[in-house]
C-alpha cells in the first residue's frame, strides 16, 4: 500500500530538478561589470551597441565575459575590478566622444557570476532589497490638485488666445478648480465664443448661463471627469518619464521607477548612499513658468519674490496668463551671455514657441518673469525686459552663478515636473548594514533549521530524517519559486523564510505523531504508515489554510517590507504543503514500501500506556518499556 | 524517544474555570496596559526621522543627545542599537511653527551635520568603488587627520500621512484575519468553535499587544506582520484540536462533552508541545542571531507562540465547552459511518 505509482516518483524528481536549476544562480555571487544605457531620449539602445561596445572592448585589448543586451541597456562582465575600470574607461572614451554632451551613461555595475546558460534557461538570482544592498528609497506623492490648477491655467490662456484670434468680445476669464468661466457682454457673442472654444478645447464641456446683468452672458465650462483622470494620469506619467531622465544625469546602474497607487511614485537607487545628492536630484520638485509681468503689484494676481544680483529680495507682481510651462521646454544648456554674465539658453517645443512670439510681439518693452515654483512657493528667477520678438529660442539671464545654471539647465534639460512632488517616505540604508543583514538573516535560518534538523533526527530518528530532508527540499523549493518569480529579497523577507520553515515543520510531526499513535495502536507498520499519513492529511490541510488566510490578508493591505514578507510567507506554505507530505512521503515509500514483511519502522521510541514499549524497530530505537514507568503517573 | 507517557487523560476540562478566570485577568491586565501605556508605536505609523549612526568609539549617549537637541526638534529619543557603538536617534515629525520652507526629510542630513560637529568633523560626501567594483558614494564625516569619528548607516523618513494610512491597513489587515479565519472555522467545523477559536487567538493578540504596552517595546510593521502571522499559526493549534474533538465525538460515543475535549488534547499534546517547540527553535535562532532589525519581531513571535499554546489548550475548547458544543453539531445525522472499517482504534476506549 506504501508504494507510489513512477510518475509520482517523477514528478518529485522534476520538482527537485527545477529546484536545483532556479536555485543555483543565488550562489555564484556577483561580478564586476559594465552597463551601457541611453543617455537622451534620441539615443536607443538595441543589439547593435552591443556589437559595438564588444568592439570597443576588442580595441581596448580588454576581454569581457560576455556583453549582452537586456531590452534596456547593454552589460558586459569583467572578471576583475581592473578590468572593470579600465572597460569603463575605453567606453567613456569611444562612445561619448564629447564629455559636455554624453550620448550615453556608462555606470559600474554588479552581474550574477551564474554561467551563461543558467542565464539562458531564464534561471537568475533573487533581486537584493536595499537593506541588503544599501541604498536610497523614496516615495513621492504627486500633488494632483496643482496639477489640475497648471491644466486649467493653461485652458485659460488658450481660451484667452483663441478669443482674442476671432476677435470676440469677452469680459474676462476665471478660473475655477475644475473649470473656467467666460463672461461675454450679450448672447451673440457667448454662442460665437461657444464654438470657438468648443472647437480649441475638446475637453471642457460648455454651458451657457445668464450673468443676471442687463445682457450680459456667461459661458461656463466644466472638465469632464474623464479629461481630469486623464490630465492627472498624464501627470504622473510625465513625472515618472522625468524621473527616469534624472537618475539616467545620476548614472545609477538599476534603479527602480515606479507608480504606486493612484498618485504615488516610488524611487529605489541601490548603491546610491548621499542621499543629500540624490535627493537634490531627484526631489528638486521645481516647476517653471514663464509670464509677464505685472507692475502695479496691488493689482496682479500673484505676487512672488524675485532674486536680486545684490542678493536683495524684490515683490514682483505676475500676471495671470501662463506664456508657457517647464513641460514645454525641450534643451536648456548652461552658457554666457553677451556681457559674460552665466546664462541658460532655452529651446522650447513648437507650441510654447508660438505662444512666446505671439506674447512677446505684442508686449515689447514689457517685463517678463521666469518663475520657479518649488515646494508650492514660487521665486521669480529672473525678470527681464522683452527685447524683440522671439520665438521658441532664447535665453534667461539672472543673478545665477555658473553652478546654478548649470544645475538649473540639467534640471530643465531632465525635463520638468508636470505637477509639484513630495517626498513622503525616505530610507536610506548603508552598504556594510546591508551585508550585516544577509549575514545576520542567514545565520537566524541555518541555526534554526541545525536546531530543528537535530531535535527531529534524535526525537524521530529515520522519520526525523526524512521530515528533515522535506524540510530542506521546502527550503529548496521556496527560494527557486522567488528566483523564478524575481521576487525582492529583503530582511523581512528572510525572516519570513525562517518562520515559514519553523511552521512547517509542523506538518511532518503531526505526520510522525499519527504514525507513532497508529502504532500505539497496534497496527502493523504499513498499515501505520498508510493511515498516519492519511489521518494527517485533513489536519495539515487545515491548519495550512488559517496561516494561508493570515499571509493573504498581508499580502492584500502590507506595504513595503510587509509585502515582502507576506509573499514569502504565502509561497512557504504552499511550497511547504507539497514538500512536507508528497515529498517526504515518497521517500517514506521508497524507504519502506517495498519491504513486504515490515517488521518495524525507525520513528522512535513508540510508548504504550500499558508499559510495553515498542522500539523503533531495525535495532534503531530506544527500549523504552522500562523508562516508561519511571514517569510520574498523571492521575485523573 | 518519547516525552509524553500518558496513561489517562487529563483533565483540562476540570480547570477550566479556574484557567478562563486566570485568561481573562490576563486579558484585563493587557488591556489595562494598552488603554494607559499606550502602544509605543514606530515611525512607520507616527511619522518622524530615524537615524542609525556607527560611532568609531563607543557612543557618548548624553553628548549625542545634546548635539541633536541643539536643533530644537522638540522629543528626540537617543538609544543604543546592538552595539555600544550603534545609536539610534528618533526625531519627531517637524512642527508646524518651524516647517516652513523646509520638508521633514531634510532633517536626517541636519542632525547628522550636528552630530558631526560634535565630533570637531566635516560634513561631505565620499565616492568610492567596493571590491566588487560597484560605484558608491555615501554622505560622510571626516576630521582634520582623516579619520572618520562616525558613520551614518541608515536613515528613515516617514511623512505623517503615510503613517495614518499604514495604521489603517494594519487594522484591516488584522480584521480581515479574524472574519477570514472565522468563516473558515465555521465552515469547516461550527460557528461555536469558530467564535471559541478566534475569541481564544485575539486573546493572544490582545496579550502580545498587552506586553508590547507594558514593556514599551517599539511597535513596528515587522511586530505587525509576525502577530498577524502568529494568529493565523495559533489557529493551527485550535484546528488540530478541534479536528481532534470532532473524531473523538464520532469514534467514542459514551464519552460525554468534556471529556471528549480532554481527550482530544490529551492526544494531540504531544504534538503541539514538539510543533511549538520547534517552531520556538526557529525564532530563537531569529532573536539570537536576527540583530536589533529583527528583535521585536522575534519577540513578537515567541510571546505568541507560549500563549498560543496555552490558549488553544485551555481557552478555546474551554469556550466552546461553555458554548455547549454537542456531538450533534459535529457528527452529521445518520451515523452509520462512525466506525471506519479499516481503523483499528474504532470503538477502543483509552
Amino acid at each position: 500500500m506504501n508504494r507510489y505509482p513512477w510518475w509520482k516518483y517523477s514528478i518529485l524528481a522534476v520538482a527537485l530538478v527545477i529546484g536545483l536549476l532556479f536555485t543555483l544562480p543565488n550562489f555564484f555571487g556577483e561580478a564586476p561589470a559594465v552597463q551601457v544605457s541611453s543617455a537622451k531620449a534620441t539615443v536607443k539602445v538595441d543589439g547593435s551597441t552591443a556589437e559595438r561596445v564588444s568592439q570597443v572592448l576588442g580595441a581596448a585589448g580588454v576581454k569581457a565575459d560576455f556583453v549582452q543586451f537586456d531590452g534596456t541597456s547593454v552589460r558586459a562582465r569583467f572578471a576583475d575590478t581592473d578590468t572593470q575600470i579600465k572597460a569603463k574607461d575605453a567606453l567613456g572614451k569611444a562612445l561619448n566622444p564629447d564629455a559636455a554632451d554624453a550620448r550615453y551613461i556608462v555606470a559600474l555595475n554588479l552581474l550574477s557570476r551564474s554561467p551563461a546558460w543558467l542565464t539562458k534557461l531564464r534561471a537568475l538570482p533573487m533581486y537584493l532589497g536595499l537593506d541588503l544592498r544599501g541604498g536610497v528609497h523614496f516615495l513621492m506623492q504627486v500633488d494632483m490638485r496643482a496639477a489640475l490648477k497648471q491644466a486649467v491655467d493653461t485652458y485659460a490662456s488658450d481660451a484667452r488666445n483663441a478669443l482674442r484670434e476671432k476677435r470676440l468680445r469677452f469680459s474676462g476669464i476665471t478660473r475655477e478648480p475644475a473649470g473656467l468661466t467666460v463672461g461675454f457682454p450679450d448672447a451673440a457673442s457667448a454662442e460665437a465664443g461657444r464654438g470657438v472654444l468648443a472647437d480649441r478645447l475638446p475637453s471642457v464641456q460648455w454651458s451657457t448661463e445668464s450673468a443676471g446683468e442687463g445682457s450680459s452672458v456667461r459661458l461656463v465650462g466644466r472638465l469632464a471627469q474623464q479629461a481630469i483622470n486623464d490630465i492627472q494620469a498624464q501627470a504622473l506619467k510625465q513625472n515618472i518619464e522625468t524621473l527616469h531622465k534624472r537618475v539616467n544625469e545620476l548614472g545609477v546602474a538599476e534603479p527602480v521607477i515606479q507608480q504606486q497607487g493612484a498618485d504615488r511614485v516610488v524611487v529605489q537607487l541601490p548603491g546610491v548612499q548621499d542621499t543629500a545628492r540624490a535627493k537634490d536630484i531627484i526631489g528638486r520638485t521645481a516647476t517653471l513658468q514663464i509670464r509677464l509681468v505685472e507692475p502695479d503689484t496691488a493689482a496682479a494676481p500673484e505676487v512672488v519674490p524675485s532674486r536680486e544680483r545684490d542678493g536683495s529680495a524684490r515683490q514682483v507682481g505676475l500676471k495671470r496668463e501662463v506664456v508657457a510651462t517647464g513641460d514645454q521646454l525641450k534643451n536648456a544648456s548652461a552658457t554666457i551671455d553677451q556681457d559674460q554674465r552665466p546664462a541658460v539658453s532655452v529651446r522650447l517645443d513648437d507650441v510654447g514657441g508660438r505662444a512666446m512670439r505671439a506674447v512677446t510681439r505684442e508686449n515689447l518693452g514689457k517685463l517678463m518673469a521666469i518663475v520657479l515654483y518649488e515646494k508650492g512657493k514660487g521665486e521669480a528667477i529672473s525678470v527681464a525686459t522683452i527685447q524683440g520678438e522671439f520665438g521658441s529660442d532664447f535665453q534667461i539671464t539672472g543673478s545665477f552663478t555658473p553652478q546654478e545654471t548649470a544645475d538649473l539647465a540639467l534640471l530643465t534639460r531632465a525635463g520638468s515636473l508636470a505637477a509639484p512632488m513630495e517626498i513622503i517616505e525616505e530610507r536610506t540604508i548603508g552598504p556594510s548594514l546591508g551585508a550585516e543583514n544577509i549575514a545576520k538573516g542567514f545565520n537566524s535560518v541555518t541555526y534554526g533549521f541545525a536546531a530543528i534538523a537535530l531535535f527531529m533526527c534524535v526525537y524521530y530518528l529515520l522519520f526525523g530524517v526524512f521530515s528533515t530532508l522535506a524540510l530542506a527540499f521546502n527550503l529548496l523549493l521556496l527560494v527557486a519559486a522567488l528566483s523564478m518569480l524575481q521576487a525582492t529579497l529583503t530582511l523581512p523577507g528572510i525572516a519570513a523564510i525562517a518562520l515559514t520553515l519553523g511552521m512547517a515543520i509542523d506538518a511532518n510531526v503531526l505526520i510522525n505523531e499519527r504514525v507513532r499513535e497508529e502504532l500505539r495502536g497496534g497496527a502493523p507498520p504499513q498499515q501505520a504508515i498508510h493511515t498516519g499519513y492519511e489521518r494527517a492529511w485533513g489536519t495539515i490541510l487545515d491548519s495550512n489554510i488559517t496561516t494561508l488566510i493570515a499571509g493573504l490578508a498581508l499580502l492584500a493591505f502590507g506595504s513595503g517590507p510587509v509585502r515582502g514578507f507576506a509573499v514569502v510567507h504565502c509561497l512557504g506554505i504552499l511550497t511547504s504543503m507539497f514538500s512536507a507530505v508528497m515529498f517526504s512521503r515518497g521517500l517514506v515509500n521508497f524507504w519502506y514500501g517495498r519491504q513486504k514483511r515490515l517488521k518495524g519502522v525507525s520513528i522512535g521510541q513508540v510508548w504504550r500506556p500499558d508499559g510495553s514499549g515498542v522500539g523503533g524497530a531495525g535495532g534503531t530505537g530506544g527500549t523504552g518499556g522500562g523508562a516508561g514507568s519511571a514517569r510520574p503517573q498523571v492521575e485523573s | 524517544m518519547e516525552f509524553f507517557r500518558i496513561r489517562k487523560d487529563i483533565p483540562f476540562m476540570r480547570h477550566a474555570l479556574v484557567l478562563n478566570v486566570i485568561s481573562f485577568i490576563t486579558f484585563a491586565l493587557a488591556v489595562f496596559f494598552l488603554a494607559t501605556r499606550g502602544l509605543h508605536l514606530s515611525i512607520e505609523f507616527t511619522g518622524g526621522t530615524l537615524m542609525e549612526v556607527e560611532y568609531a568609539q563607543a557612543a557618548d549617549i548624553g553628548r549625542t543627545r545634546a548635539a541633536v537637541e541643539t536643533l530644537n526638534l522638540g522629543e528626540v529619543q537617543v538609544q543604543n542599537f546592538g552595539t555600544s557603538r550603534d545609536v539610534l536617534i528618533r526625531l519627531p515629525v517637524r512642527g508646524a511653527g518651524a516647517a516652513a520652507g523646509k520638508g521633514g526629510s531634510d532633517l536626517a542630513a541636519e542632525a547628522f551635520a550636528a552630530l558631526c560637529k560634535a565630533e570637531q568633523g566635516q560634513v561631505g560626501s565620499r565616492q568610492y568603488t567596493t571590491p566588487q567594483g560597484e560605484q558608491v558614494s555615501r554622505s560622510s564625516c571626516t576630521k582634520g587627520d582623516g579619520s572618520e569619528p562616525l558613520k551614518l548607516q541608515r536613515t528613515e523618513f516617514v511623512g505623517p500621512s503615510v503613517g495614518a494610512e499604514l495604521a489603517r491597513d494594519g487594522a484591516l489587515a488584522l480584521a480581515v484575519t479574524v472574519l477570514g479565519i472565522m468563516i473558515y472555522l465555521a465552515f469547516r467545523f461550527e460557528w461555536k468553535f469558530s467564535v471559541a477559536g478566534i475569541v481564544a487567538n485575539l486573546h493572544d493578540v490582545v496579550i502580545i499587544l498587552g506586553f508590547f504596552a507594558f514593556f514599551q517595546w517599539e511597535f513596528s510593521l515587522a511586530v505587525l506582520a509576525a502577530i498577524l502571522a502568529v494568529l493565523g499559526y495559533s489557529v493551527n493549534e485550535s484546528v488540530v484540536i478541534f479536528d481532534r474533538v470532532r473524531e473523538t465525538f464520532r469514534r467514542m460515543r459514551k464519552l460525554n462533552t468534556p471529556q471528549v475535549i480532554d481527550h482530544a488534547i490529551t492526544s494531540t499534546i504531544s504534538r503541539t508541545v514538539i510543533t511549538h517547540g520547534s517552531t520556538q527553535m526557529m525564532v530563537l535562532s531569529m532573536l539570537i542571531f536576527g540583530g536589533p532589525t529583527l528583535h521585536y519581531f522575534a519577540v513578537a513571535l515567541t510571546i505568541g507562540i507560549l500563549f498560543g499554546i496555552y490558549s488553544s489548550i485551555f481557552v478555546a475548547a474551554g469556550i466552546a465547552m461553555w458554548l455547549g458544543v454537542k456531538r450533534e453539531d459535529l457528527v452529521k445525522a445518520g451515523g452509520g459511518r462512525e466506525h471506519d472499517p479499516g481503523d483499528p482504534n474504532a470503538g477502543a476506549v483509552v
